[in-house]
C-alpha cells in the first residue's frame, strides 16, 4: 500500500455525537489510526440517533453514527472507574491527539484534563471541542446543535423573516466545529514539528458559526446595520438571488452581475415589463417587491423543468441550477463520475454507500477500508496486542465493569 | 511562534471561498501572498464601499482599498501584482514559485491550467509543490462548468431540499454563504494534510475540492435514511428525529428568539415547571417523548405563547438554571454587545490605515502555544510587490521598475 499522509498518526476519541466524530472521520480517512472510545453498555449517543433499517432502533445500525465512524477500532472505557483511567492514560502515552467533546471540566474530573495528560505526553495535542468553548459565562451552558446555530448567528439568517429562524439542518453545526478543529489539530501537529511540543486546542461550535460562517455580517455591521437576515425564498442585496418554483419542483437562480440578469431577461423571452424602468433598479426590487417581480417569472418557471431550466440558463450563462433532493443528490451522475462514495460492508448493517471526503487528493487519497467498529469490537486487539494485558485481566476488567 | 511559519501559499482565490482559505492558514502564521492584476481584481475589491459616503468619498480609485469584507478575508497577508498574461511574466513568478509550498485558487475549471498554473506544469519548476483548486461541481464531468453561487452550492449539493419549514412547501434561501464558507474550512484542513503528508513523503499533489459536494458529505445522517429506506428527507423546520421541543420561539421584542431543545423526562419536567406551566406534565399528549412529537406542532404553539412573554436572555436564565437547553437567538448587533463573545474577544477592532475602525472576527481555532493572530491588516493592491521582488526574490531596484515599465508588475 502507497505511503498515506497519516500512517504514523495515532488519534485517540473520547468522544459523541458528531463533532469530535467527524474531526476524527477526517483524520482516519486519511490513514491515522484512530481508536474510539466509548461508555461501556451505551456507547456513543449517536448510536441511538439513527436513521435505522425499518426504523428499528438497532445500537449497531444508525446511519448517523455509521455515516461518521468508518475506518476507526473502537473500545469501550469507563472512565469513571480508576482502572479505566490508568488504561486511557497509558493510551496516551502513545498517542499523537486526543479529541473529545464533553462538558468543560469532565475530563479534569476524571483526572484526565490536559495538564495530567501532557505530563504523561507533551507531544500530545488536545483538542476540545465543545458548544460554547471553555471559557466565559456561557461555557456550562447545556446546548444542543440548534442553540450553536442560534447563539452563533446562523439561524437569524434561515427562514421568512415573518416567522421564526431556522436551524440548520442535519446538525451542520457539527461538522463545521468538527472541521475547524481537525484544521487546528494539523497545524499543532505542524508546529510540532519544529518544536517538539504538543498543545492545547480549545474550539467552540457557536464561534465558528459566529466567525468563520457569519463573521463577515459583524463587519457590515459596524457600517450599516445589521446584515445577514433571513429574506424567505430572496436572498442577495441585487435582484434576483431567487428559490422559484418549476413544473417539477424548484430552482435556485442568482444574477448579480447586470450581463447575467440582461441574459436572464433575453432567456425569458425579452418580456414587455422588463424593459419598465421599475423593472431595471434590481436593489429596489430585491429592498421592496422581489415578489411582485417574481410574479412575472414564475409563469415561465412553472413551464419547464428543473433540468430545462438548469440547460437553457447555464447555456447563456446564467447561474441557475436544479434544488436537488437527496436521491437526486445521491445518484447523480456527477457523482458517479467523481467516485464519490465508496461502498463499505459492516457485519449488522450491511452494505451501505458512504461519501469518501469533502474533497479529492491526487496521490494520497481518502481510503476507506472497514465500517464502523461495534460496540467494544476492538477491545482485546487494543488491550492485549498493544497495553499488553492477559486474557484473565481482561476477564477480570469486563466483570468490574470497565470495559 | 505560529504553527504555520515558515510555509508560503500563493492565493490566487477571489470573492469568498478562495480567499478565506488563505485567511485562516494566514491567521495560523503561513505567509500567504495573494496574487493580483489589476487587469482582473478579486470581486470583493470593486463595487462602492459598504463604508457609507462620508468614509468613501468621490474618489473611486481609492474604493479598492476600501472594502471591509476584502478586508477580513484577506487579513494577514501579502498583495503582489503581477499579470501572468504578459509577455515575460512566468519567468518572475517562476521564480515565486521556487520558493513557494503550496498554490490555491477557486477559478473556473481549466483557469489555472491556461495560465500555466496547474499541477503538472507547476511541479515542472517545484517538483514537491501542492495545489489546489475550489470549483462549484468538480473540475471534470457533465457539471464542471456549471456557474455557480454559494446558494447554488446548497442546492446541487443536497442540503436547499432540506431547508424549510415542515409546513410549507417552497425551500428558503440562505442568506450566509454557507457553500463558500464550508468549503474553505475544508480546503484549509486538505491544505495541511497535503503539508503534512509532503513533510513524511517529500512528494505534493493536487487537491480538488468542489463545493456543492463538500456539503453532500456533512448529509451522512440524510444519505443514509435514503440509503436504508429510500426515505427523501423534505423541508425540515427546527424538527429534530429525537428531540421534543426543539425550536426557536418567540420572545419580547421584535424578532428576538430563543432556541430551547429538550430531551430527557427530567428536562421536560424542569422545563415545563420552570416556566410556570406544571400542568402539561399531566397533559395525554405530552405524557412522554414519543406523544410529544406527535403533538409538537400544538406543543409549539403552546411554548410560543409562553416564551413571548420573558426577555430572550431572562429565559435562558431560567432554563439553564434547570439545566434546560435554552439560549438566546443573535444577530451580529447582538452579538457585538453579547457577554460571552466579549469575554472570549470573538470579535475585535482594528484600526485600517484607510477607512479607520473595522470590526473583525477571530479564529475559532483557540491554540494554546501558537494561537491564530491578527497580525497585519490586508494589504493594498500590489502593497507589498517591492518586498516580494528584491527581498524574496532577488530584483535589483532597477530591475524592479524595468518589470513595473513593462506592466509585468501591474
Amino acid at each position: 500500500m502507497a505511503k498515506r499522509p497519516f500512517h504514523a498518526l495515532k488519534v485517540i476519541e473520547y468522544g459523541e455525537d458528531i463533532s469530535a466524530p467527524y474531526c476524527t472521520r477526517l483524520l482516519a480517512g486519511l490513514g491515522a489510526e484512530v481508536i474510539k472510545v466509548e461508555k461501556p453498555g451505551s456507547g456513543d449517543i449517536a448510536r441511538n440517533h439513527g436513521p435505522f433499517p425499518k426504523g428499528q432502533a438497532h445500537p449497531e445500525k444508525s446511519g448517523l453514527f455509521l455515516s461518521l465512524n468508518a475506518n476507526k477500532m473502537g473500545i469501550t472505557l469507563n472512565l469513571e472507574k480508576k482502572k479505566g483511567q490508568d488504561i486511557f492514560k497509558k493510551l496516551i502515552e502513545t498517542a499523537d491527539v486526543l479529541v473529545e467533546n464533553n462538558a468543560p471540566g469532565t475530563m479534569e474530573a476524571k483526572g484526565l484534563g490536559y495538564n495530567t495528560l501532557k505530563e504523561i505526553n507533551p507531544k500530545l495535542v488536545m483538542t476540545a471541542i465543545t458548544p460554547f468553548g471553555q471559557k466565559g459565562p456561557y461555557k456550562d451552558y447545556k446546548a444542543y446543535n440548534i442553540n450553536c446555530c442560534g447563539t452563533g448567528g446562523m439561524s437569524v439568517g434561515v427562514g421568512d423573516p415573518k416567522r421564526e429562524p431556522l436551524t440548520m439542518p442535519f446538525s451542520q453545526g457539527g461538522y463545521q466545529a468538527g472541521g475547524t478543529a481537525a484544521t487546528a489539530v494539523m497545524a499543532a501537529l505542524l508546529a510540532r514539528r519544529k518544536s517538539g511540543k504538543g498543545q492545547y486546542i480549545d474550539v467552540s461550535e457557536t464561534e465558528v458559526w459566529a466567525t468563520t460562517h457569519t463573521g463577515q455580517n459583524v463587519l457590515n455591521e459596524g457600517f450599516k446595520g445589521i446584515s445577514g437576515t433571513r429574506k424567505g425564498i430572496h436572498g442577495g442585496k441585487v435582484y434576483p438571488c431567487e428559490i422559484f418554483p418549476c413544473k417539477d419542483g424548484y430552482v435556485s437562480l442568482i444574477a448579480p452581475q447586470i450581463e447575467q440578469w440582461k441574459r436572464l431577461v433575453a432567456v425569458l423571452g425579452t418580456p414587455e415589463w422588463s424593459k419598465e424602468p421599475r423593472y431595471r433598479d434590481r436593489k429596489a426590487i430585491a429592498e421592496q417587491y422581489p415578489d411582485e417581480v417574481n410574479a412575472k417569472i414564475i409563469p415561465w418557471m412553472m413551464e419547464h423543468t428543473k433540468e430545462e431550466i438548469y440547460k437553457l440558463c447555464q447555456d447563456n450563462r446564467v447561474p441557475a441550477v436544479p434544488v436537488y433532493d437527496i436521491a437526486e443528490t445521491v445518484n447523480h451522475r456527477q457523482l458517479k463520475e467523481m467516485n464519490y462514495f465508496v461502498e463499505l460492508n459492516h457485519s449488522e448493517a450491511g452494505k451501505l454507500k458512504y461519501a469518501k471526503g469533502p474533497c479529492t487528493f491526487e496521490k494520497a487519497d481518502w481510503e476507506w477500508q472497514k465500517a464502523a467498529p461495534l460496540l467494544g469490537e476492538n477491545n482485546e486487539q487494543v488491550l492485549c496486542e498493544r497495553l499488553g494485558y492477559t486474557k484473565t485481566e481482561m476477564t477480570a476488567l469486563k466483570k468490574s465493569g470497565v470495559i | 511562534m505560529q504553527s504555520l511559519e515558515g510555509y508560503r501559499l500563493l492565493d490566487f482565490g477571489t470573492a469568498v471561498a478562495g480567499p478565506q482559505t488563505g485567511q485562516l492558514l494566514a491567521d495560523m502564521g503561513m505567509e500567504v501572498i495573494k496574487i493580483e492584476t489589476r487587469t482582473k481584481l478579486d470581486g470583493l475589491r470593486l463595487g462602492r464601499p459598504t463604508v457609507g459616503p462620508e468614509i468613501a468619498g468621490t474618489d473611486e480609485s481609492k474604493w479598492l482599498d476600501m472594502q471591509p469584507v476584502f478586508h477580513v478575508l484577506n487579513r494577514n497577508k501579502l498583495s503582489f501584482t503581477i499579470n501572468l498574461k504578459q509577455l515575460g511574466a512566468m519567468d518572475v513568478f517562476a521564480r515565486l514559485i521556487k520558493i513557494s509550498d503550496v498554490v490555491s485558487d477557486n477559478s473556473s475549471p481549466g483557469v489555472m491550467e491556461r495560465l500555466g498554473l496547474d499541477q503538472a506544469s507547476l511541479e515542472k519548476i517545484k517538483p514537491d509543490i501542492i495545489t489546489i483548486t475550489l470549483t462549484g461541481c468538480g473540475e471534470s464531468g457533465p457539471m464542471r462548468d456549471t456557474l455557480v453561487y454559494a446558494p447554488l452550492i446548497i442546492a446541487l449539493g443536497g442540503l436547499e431540499s432540506t431547508l424549510g419549514y415542515a409546513d410549507d412547501k417552497s425551500p428558503m434561501n440562505l442568506v450566509p454563504g454557507y457553500g463558500d464558507t464550508n468549503a474553505s474550512i475544508h480546503a484549509a484542513f486538505a491544505v495541511l494534510a497535503a503539508l503534512w503528508h509532503r513533510e513524511e513523503t517529500g512528494e505534493g499533489q493536487h487537491i480538488s475540492l468542489a463545493e456543492s459536494y463538500a456539503v453532500t458529505s456533512l448529509l451522512g445522517e440524510a444519505t443514509m435514511d435514503y440509503l436504508m429506506n429510500g426515505n427523501i428527507p423534505g423541508l425540515q423546520g427546527n424538527n429534530h428525529p429525537a428531540l421534543c421541543p426543539h425550536g426557536n420561539y418567540p420572545c419580547q421584542g421584535n424578532d428576538k428568539w430563543v432556541a430551547i431543545a429538550v430531551d430527557t423526562e427530567a428536562d421536560w419536567k424542569n422545563f415545563c415547571t420552570a416556566i410556570g406551566v406544571p400542568e402539561w406534565l399531566k397533559d395525554k399528549r405530552f405524557a412522554d417523548k414519543a406523544t410529544r412529537l406527535k403533538h409538537r406542532t400544538d406543543l409549539d404553539k403552546l411554548i410560543a405563547a409562553k416564551t413571548i412573554k420573558f426577555d430572550k436572555y431572562d429565559i435562558t436564565n431560567v432554563l439553564q438554571k434547570v439545566n434546560v437547553a435554552a439560549t438566546p437567538v443573535l444577530n451580529c448587533e447582538d452579538q457585538l454587545a453579547d457577554p460571552h463573545f466579549l469575554a472570549n474577544k470573538t470579535f475585535y477592532e482594528i484600526q485600517h490605515p484607510v477607512i479607520g475602525k473595522e470590526i473583525f472576527y477571530s479564529n475559532p481555532a483557540r491554540m494554546s502555544e501558537t494561537p491564530p493572530a491578527f497580525r497585519h491588516h490586508a494589504p493594498a493592491l500590489g502593497e507589498n510587490n517591492d518586498h516580494i521582488l528584491t527581498k524574496l526574490l532577488g530584483y535589483s531596484q532597477q530591475e524592479v521598475a524595468d518589470l513595473v515599465k513593462q506592466q509585468i508588475i501591474f
